[in-house]
């Protein structure tokens, strides 16, 4: 007689935003082969998917409601832990996976791409990040990881006629199965070392016995740290971002930069918050130079740049440095501010890449900055909005950008990392030219011969429209008025 | 006293002016100006109640008002005005008018955004002039760029992008050291006292005996870096003139005459009060650079065949004399500094808006283009020369009563370089009279012979001016009283901090408070007193 099998108690609530997902996503897939080809069929996949994110994103509200007072529940033998450390990211995903739909619309119209897999990909790649945000365990982590990962690859190729989206897809795929597998094996060491993949289980472990030979754990930890490193694009390992970037349809673009952004920040906070808190000495001063190394070659690499997706990759590169700041002072105060950091980011970036989906000419492979010499001329309210968001990440007074700045520097100063905050600060003046020479370009008359920027899209589509008005909004209300939203942000820090 | 929140006032009409002005139909040139007029003019006038107001007797921090900002980082809204800030305020307020008055007719092209721009900039010069929390103070320091920036760059000369690009980098590299040492400077002082707060007066009452010697050197350099910049001290000036060449008119008005008072203040209201040792220790170099500055911006702007130029380099050796005489150190020699930081703007202003004149009518600044102006334009010539010799510092102009006090207390605490300075005056008059006979004696030939006059709108823009610089030359006492109880105040604090003793003309008591103001109240900067 076999023992029987203990089934896991599972608590539906606290998975239901990611089963939302899924489960739209699944809908997606079978209207498609049920209704084919019908001209209904797009639309029809396009409020199925907007109506997923929104109940995940009720039921995120309501779960937020529920722990925000320092609780969290751990379910499915404690494989996930939903906290409002979880929550608060898993909006972030949300919110950047709504807007990047409501950007797909127009632009897979404008670019004879309608097809209803493309919403499917990008909710089942938003479910994997929502599992991330709230894996409580390794083995969870890669597969949100593989989850999130692999209907990306997909998407970055979407365009599958276009050569550079084939590119960047292929990249994206060789170099991602290859991090995925570096992640994968820094797990079999730390669970050799261990004895368990679960994060809690890590630290109590490590919290009641003395390694005599840590070199298995380090190299865990080492190779964790360059696995997650790829996803937020951290240098050294950012070396598929500005192809990738460059190359996938631009909505994509926008919900890579923004929400994966988030799902591998926080698998990374959490895993070396909760598991190895008590080797902060050995992976603080490797995060302490992946922050520097990306603060200096995202800033600096961006001002030889021509194209402005290219561009904005590099500087997505650079944002990662400064959230590594706050990463690396390994204090409430740092955990707070990467957090703002990610959720502005997410609407500075999408924002940004939102005027560049509307501006582009059909075709999405006109990107030079010559091709956008005059836009803010011809067409100011588009023009000047672009201008808006650049000068936002740049950090500019009275937007979200400079608020996250500053609490990012201020968790530095708290953790006397006094070297950090210098080159942090210095870098930010760095970017700024950059960014001023995107605003430039658009201010600059463009020469008569030129193609008219902007082409054939001559109005703004409703749903790009909202995007961008939230966009605009959200930046500067954290600009002017933060005590909310920092509010949020702490109270999003408790983790254990 | 009334409740009405003034200060805000006058920070915040300009920034609903700005947007009220951006809302408008562009198709309406005239509407735009008007409403632009309107706002600042109003701004003018909450700046004149404020003077009126204004009591010479408070020490003290006047009309503070003190609000929630970011609490996360304990930074607050706190604004207040003090006899330092009170005429810049009042600088700001009168140039910001003047500088659109003087733009209407030149530039042309999209006045709608020009004067939303330039309402904006007034905006976040009111914000540096009354914040009193080094974080929002950051805030506004670093806002006032992003105007600037798209005033040179939309409606300069020639190398405009170059040179608006430039100052935005330039200026931002500094500030951001400074951002860095606020940063620092709070997160030490929350260290030792368990409280976290960006607010100077706090800030101020603390870091003379929290801070190491060498941590306060640093922190100094840090603040030193945006200030400097900004003054511009001499190695670090080379932005100034490309700026200046190619930036609009109304905005070189702004620029010379507020805009570089911003170093200048920022050492006297921040350095001078957070970090009195360094501050006391470094004198010399500082009184160094600053007279490097004088005698250097003269003999290079002699060198200059750009009107514009010229007058660029004359404001760096203003700016000179006003270092000389926050660091002299003496009550006399703040009293100069502050005036020349009111008078500067007056001059300056006035010789810019002229030269813009001259451009308008040539579209050059080469002086070799011009010549014999006199003849056909005389009451052009009038303007420039009172403006010359205001700006020169001849007696009975307000020019001169700042520069005298700088060198007077410079020569009272630090002889030789008083000496050095002295020479700037002589250097200042040679390279004005030798612009103006370039430009305006001589024999008119070709187009110089038939330029147009002023007409009555270029006389309103410039005489006020004129008329203002020779009132506070003729009767500074308006002034110097409500500015020197703050004076005092920081050099007592100087003295309260460190082993500084100020030192005083022979047969004159040291500085002392006004009865009733305590010493711990005057480290306290009279926060918490009624």
């Amino acid at each position: 007689m076999t023992p029987p099998i203990v089934h896991p108690t599972v608590n539906w609530l606290a998975i239901s935003p990611e089963i939302a997902l899924a489960a739209a996503g699944v809908f997606i897939v079978m209207l498609r082969s049920v209704l084919r080809r019908r001209p209904i069929v797009v639309p029809l996949c396009t409020v199925v998917a907007i109506s997923g994110v929104v109940a995940a994103g009720a039921v995120q509200y309501r779960l937020w409601h529920l722990l925000r007072g320092h609780r969290a529940m751990t379910t499915i033998a404690g494989m996930v832990r939903v906290d409002p450390f979880g929550v608060f990211l898993g909006v972030v995903v949300l919110i950047a996976t709504v807007m990047a739909l409501l950007l797909s619309v127009a632009y897979l119209r404008r670019e004879g791409l309608e097809a209803p897999e493309y919403f499917a990909l990008i909710l089942l790649s938003a479910a994997g990040m929502l599992v991330m945000t709230t894996a409580n365990d390794l083995i969870v982590v890669f597969l949100a990881l593989e989850v999130l990962s692999i209907p990306l690859y997909v998407l970055a190729a979407f365009d599958r006629r276009r050569l550079s989206s084939q590119e960047a897809g292929m990249k994206y795929f060789v170099l991602g199965a290859f991090s995925s597998a570096v992640f994968l094996y820094g797990v079999a060491l730390t669970y050799g070392a261990t004895g368990t993949t679960s994060l809690t289980g890590i630290a109590r472990f490590l919290a009641n016995t003395t390694l005599l030979d840590q070199g298995t754990l380090l190299g865990g930890i080492a190779l964790l740290l360059v696995g997650l490193g790829f996803k937020v694009a951290a240098v050294p390992f950012h070396m598929w971002t500005p192809d990738v970037y460059q190359g996938s349809p631009t909505p994509v673009t926008s919900f890579m930069s923004a929400a994966t952004k988030a799902a591998g920040f926080a698998a990374l906070i959490r895993i070396f918050g909760v598991a190895f808190p008590l080797y902060r000495s050995d992976w603080r001063p490797a995060v302490w130079a992946l922050a520097v190394l990306s603060l200096v070659v995202g800033n600096v690499a961006a001002v030889i740049q021509t194209d402005v997706k290219r561009i904005l990759a590099y500087s997505s590169i650079g944002h990662a440095g400064f959230i590594l700041i706050g990463f690396q002072a390994n204090t409430s105060r740092g955990r707070e501010a990467a957090l703002l950091y990610l959720f502005v980011y997410a609407f500075m970036t999408i924002g940004a890449f939102a005027v560049i989906t509307i501006a582009a000419r059909r075709g999405d492979d006109h990107h030079s900055l010559d091709d956008y010499r005059g836009l803010a001329l011809e067409r100011p309210v588009v023009g000047g909005l672009l201008i808006f968001f650049v000068l936002a990440q740049a950090g500019v007074p009275f937007t979200g950008g400079f608020v996250a700045k500053l609490e990012v520097f201020s968790a530095a100063a708290q953790a006397h990392e006094y070297a950090l905050l210098i080159i942090g600060v210095l870098a930010s003046v760095v970017g700024a030219f950059y960014y001023l020479r995107i605003a430039l370009t658009m201010l600059s008359a463009r020469p008569d011969d030129a193609p008219e920027p902007g082409g054939l899209l001559r109005r703004v589509d409703p749903w790009s429209g909202i995007v961008l008005v939230a966009c605009v909004a959200l930046v500067v209300v954290v600009g002017v008025v933060p005590g909310t939203f920092v509010h949020w942000a702490r109270d999003a820090t408790f983790l254990l | 006293m009334t409740d009405f929140p003034i200060l805000t006032a006058i920070i915040a009409t300009p920034l609903i002016g700005a947007v009220v002005v951006a809302l408008l139909p562009g198709r309406r040139p005239e509407l735009v100006r008007a409403v632009g007029y309107a706002f600042s003019v109003a701004t003018l006038g909450l700046a004149c109640w404020l003077l009126a107001d204004f009591s010479t007797k408070k020490v003290f921090f006047q009309f503070v008002e003190n609000r929630p900002w970011l609490p996360s980082i304990g930074s607050r809204y706190i604004v207040g005005v003090d006899g330092i800030s009170l005429f810049m305020i009042l600088a700001t307020a009168l140039l910001i008018p003047i500088g659109l008055l003087a733009s209407q007719r030149y530039p042309t092209q999209r006045p709608k955004a020009f004067t939303a721009w330039f309402l904006l900039l007034e905006f976040s010069l009111m914000g540096i002039f009354l914040s009193l929390d080094l974080i929002v103070f950051f805030l506004f320091w670093e806002i006032l760029l992003v105007p600037m920036y798209f005033l040179i760059q939309g409606w300069g000369h020639g190398r405009r992008q170059y040179a608006a690009t430039k100052f935005f980098i330039y200026t931002a590299a500094g500030s951001s050291l400074m951002l860095a040492s606020t940063l620092i400077l709070g997160f030490i002082h929350q260290s030792q006292t368990g409280v976290l707060s960006f607010d100077y007066r706090v800030l101020a009452a603390w870091s003379w005996h929290g801070l190491s010697s060498t941590t306060e050197v640093l922190l100094f350099f840090g603040f030193l870096a945006a200030f400097a910049i900004k003054v511009p001290l001499v190695p670090l000036h080379t932005w100034l003139p490309d700026v200046h060449t190619e930036a609009p008119t109304a905005g070189s008005v702004v620029l010379a005459g507020v805009i570089l008072k911003m170093g200048a203040y920022g050492l006297l209201r921040f350095s001078l009060e957070l970090f009195p040792h360094a501050s006391v220790d470094l004198a010399p170099l500082l009184l160094t650079l600053g007279v490097i500055g004088i005698l250097y911006g003269a003999i290079v702007a002699a060198m200059q065949k750009n009107l514009k130029r010229i007058i660029a380099y004359s404001s760096v050796a203003h700016m000179g004399f006003v270092i000389v005489g926050v660091f002299s150190l003496t009550v006399i020699g703040l009293d100069g500094a502050v005036f020349t930081m009111l008078s500067h703007p007056l001059t300056t202003g006035a010789l810019f808006l002229l030269v813009g004149m001259l451009y308008e009518r040539r579209h050059t600044y080469e002086i070799a283009e011009y010549g014999g102006i006199w003849r056909s334009a005389p009451l052009l010539t009038a303007l420039f020369l009172g403006a010359m010799f205001a700006g020169i510092g001849l007696p009975g102009f307000s020019g001169f009563i700042g520069e005298f006090l700088s060198l007077a207390g410079t020569f009272v605490s630090r002889r030789p370089w008083a000496v050095a300075g002295v020479v700037g005056v002589i250097f200042a008059a040679v390279y004005m009279l030798w612009a103006f006979q370039r430009t305006f004696m001589g024999k008119p030939t070709g187009i110089n012979l038939k330029l147009p006059d002023v007409n009555l709108r270029e006389v309103m823009v410039v005489a006020p001016l004129l008329a203002l610089s020779l009132f506070l030359g003729l009767y500074p006492k308006l002034a110097i009283e409500r500015v020197e109880p703050s004076l005092k105040r920081t050099i007592v604090n100087l003295e309260l901090k460190t082993h500084f003793r100020e030192k005083r003309p022979k047969g004159y008591a040291p500085t002392k408070l006004p009865d009733g103001v305590t010493a711990s109240q005057s480290i306290q900067l009279g926060r918490g007193a009624p």
